[in-house]
């Protein structure tokens, strides 16, 4: 991880958990001896709907509190790629679904297309388990190692009765970045 | 040595109250307050408490009150549209001196306006809401730790005073989640100091200088409580006298007693030539553009309201006397920036203006430019 402030942006649709995710990297991360902000925003809809969330890390106390310039931006649907991926450069990680068709004159540090919902669909056996996936995928892109405090960390945030299946998305999502 | 834990905004205002006493919750869930509903539903019953959903904001702050009359530490947590609707009882608890806290994690308005985006819209309703002239004191956090020790604060300020305390949140801090670690090994509580049935003492009674009944009404016995001008006896009266000396002694109980009540933060003020007000969740941004300022060489620093109402009036004066410069910096049309006006009313001191009322937060280079912005 970089020395200062590391500032993640996640996208999708209302209803995917990427609001969870950026919960649990925030644990994880302030678990791990980091300063953490997270924070959210999205419109009045349940479901549907642009979702944006955010996490920012630092080794030092946090000001400001939301993403000025993404070091790290995942997009899940291709209507959040099109609206977030106009606010990253060159210093910007760009982790996307491989479903989605990123345009040419995308601007980022590093392209990583990973089959996350698919993997969740397919492999986990549960599309909803998408956003633990990409906690499992991140933590790997982050550099944040430590296994045993990462399930813990899930296993507090996901509802009684799907610890199982969460830990097998985070499995999951782990290898995703192997592979 | 307790342990860092990743809490939000509106769940440590819950754990600060609960740490304050307060064992009745009543609310209407409003978008971005309720979380604060939601955990105290949770957090009550486990500490012999109740949590009661009522039909709406009114009926909300009328039981607060009530659970408050029979000597229960109160509370109730809303947002611009409900915060309207708690106006006319909130009028009642300043009348009838019955402490209670009402929570406002301020959305953008006007009416429903934007239901889940930021606002500090509420600044000059928190203060003059309710009809006629009345005491009011109103807090504002600028962080999830600070949630926690300024909802115990509100609490203590409202048995103090016998008055509502308003904490006055915005969504900015109330969604926001960081890292909170709770050290109450400094924390005093002030808890009710109940009327004695066998006292022989009225319930709203004062003595010489006094401007806040000493002991406070309790359940299990006979009083009158009224939102109408009353004597030490709590029953209504038309006398003139009577009313006009409960009107000054409510005034006075607050305007008096600022040094007690005030509080403020100053960073990076000491040599700064600029100075930027703000309060709430827009500190967090000031901050950092004061910091990015300073790394550029502005003579920059921040001084923000913890305390809103009553404003820190006198050590504002005083810091406007020795800078050329002050921009407030607020997520509304310029509310605080009229206080700010008529406290420092100084010609060599020029005040300027950043407000947002879009829904959006002020980003640190919006400031930094009005900074830089040498007229």
């Amino acid at each position: 991880m970089g020395n200062n402030r590391e500032e993640l942006r996640l996208t999708g649709s209302g209803g995917q958990g990427v609001i969870l995710a950026t919960i649990i990297l925030a644990d994880i991360a302030l678990q791990a001896g980091k300063y953490v902000a997270q924070s959210q925003s999205y419109g009045p809809e349940a479901r549907g709907g642009l979702c944006k969330a955010e996490v920012i890390i630092s080794n030092k106390e946090i000001g400001y509190t939301k993403v000025m310039n993404p070091t790290l931006l995942l997009s899940l649907t291709q209507s959040s790629l099109d609206t977030y991926s106009k606010t990253i450069d060159e210093n910007c990680i760009l982790v996307v679904d491989s479903s989605l068709e990123v345009k040419e004159n995308v601007k980022c540090k590093k392209l990583y297309q990973f089959p996350i919902l698919s993997c969740a669909k397919e492999k986990v056996g549960k599309v909803f388990t998408a956003n633990i996936v990409a906690v499992g995928l991140l933590c790997n892109i982050l550099g944040f190692t430590d296994q045993e405090l990462i399930k813990e960390t899930v296993l507090k945030y996901v509802p009684k009765g799907t610890e199982e299946i969460n830990n097998k998305a985070l499995d999951e999502g782990f290898n995703l970045f192997k592979e | 040595m307790s342990k860092k834990v990743l809490m939000q905004g509106n769940a440590a205002c819950v754990a600060g109250a609960i740490k304050a006493g307060m064992r009745f919750f009543a609310g209407y869930p409003i978008t971005p307050s309720t979380e604060i509903a939601e955990m105290a539903s949770l957090k009550l019953p486990t500490v012999g408490g109740h949590f009661i959903q009522m039909e709406d904001e009114l009926a909300s702050m009328a039981a607060i009150i009530g659970a408050s009359c029979v000597g229960v530490k109160s509370m109730t947590a809303t947002s611009g549209p409900g915060f309207s609707l708690k106006q006319e009882n909130i009028g009642y608890a300043c009348m009838a001196e019955i402490p209670c806290v009402i929570v406002n994690v301020q959305r953008s308005g006007p009416s429903t306006g934007l239901p889940t985006s930021p606002s500090q819209g509420d600044v000059m309703q928190s203060r003059w809401g309710t009809h006629g002239d009345h005491p009011m004191i109103v807090l504002s956090p600028s962080s999830v730790t600070e949630t926690y020790y300024l909802t115990i604060r509100a609490f203590n300020l409202a048995e103090k005073y016998k008055t509502p305390v308003i904490l006055l949140m915005d969504e900015i801090i109330g969604h926001l989640r960081e890292g909170i670690e709770i050290n109450d090994e400094d924390v005093q509580i002030i808890e009710r100091n109940k009327l004695d049935l066998n006292e022989n003492k009225k319930g709203y009674e004062v003595s010489g200088d006094e401007l806040v009944p000493s002991k406070h009404l309790q359940g299990n016995m006979k009083y009158n409580i009224t939102g109408l001008s009353h004597g030490f006896d709590g029953f209504p009266t038309n006398n003139n006298k009577v009313a006009g000396e409960l009107h000054e002694r409510l005034m006075k109980k607050i305007d008096e007693n600022k040094d007690d009540i005030v509080t403020y933060q100053e960073y990076k003020t000491d040599d700064a030539d600029t100075i930027v007000v703000c309060f709430g969740g827009s500190a967090r941004i000031v901050a950092t553009a004061v910091d990015m300022a300073r790394e550029e060489g502005y003579k920059v620093g921040m001084f923000r309201a913890i305390t809103i109402w009553p404003s820190p009036e006198e050590a504002l004066r005083k810091l406007s006397e020795r800078v050329k410069r002050i921009i407030v910096v607020e997520h509304n049309y310029g509310q605080y920036l009229l206080e700010v006006q008529r406290i420092v009313n100084n010609p060599n001191c020029k005040i300027d203006f950043l407000g947002k009322v879009d829904g959006t937060v002020i980003i640190p280079d919006e400031v930094l430019k009005v900074i830089k912005e040498v007229k």
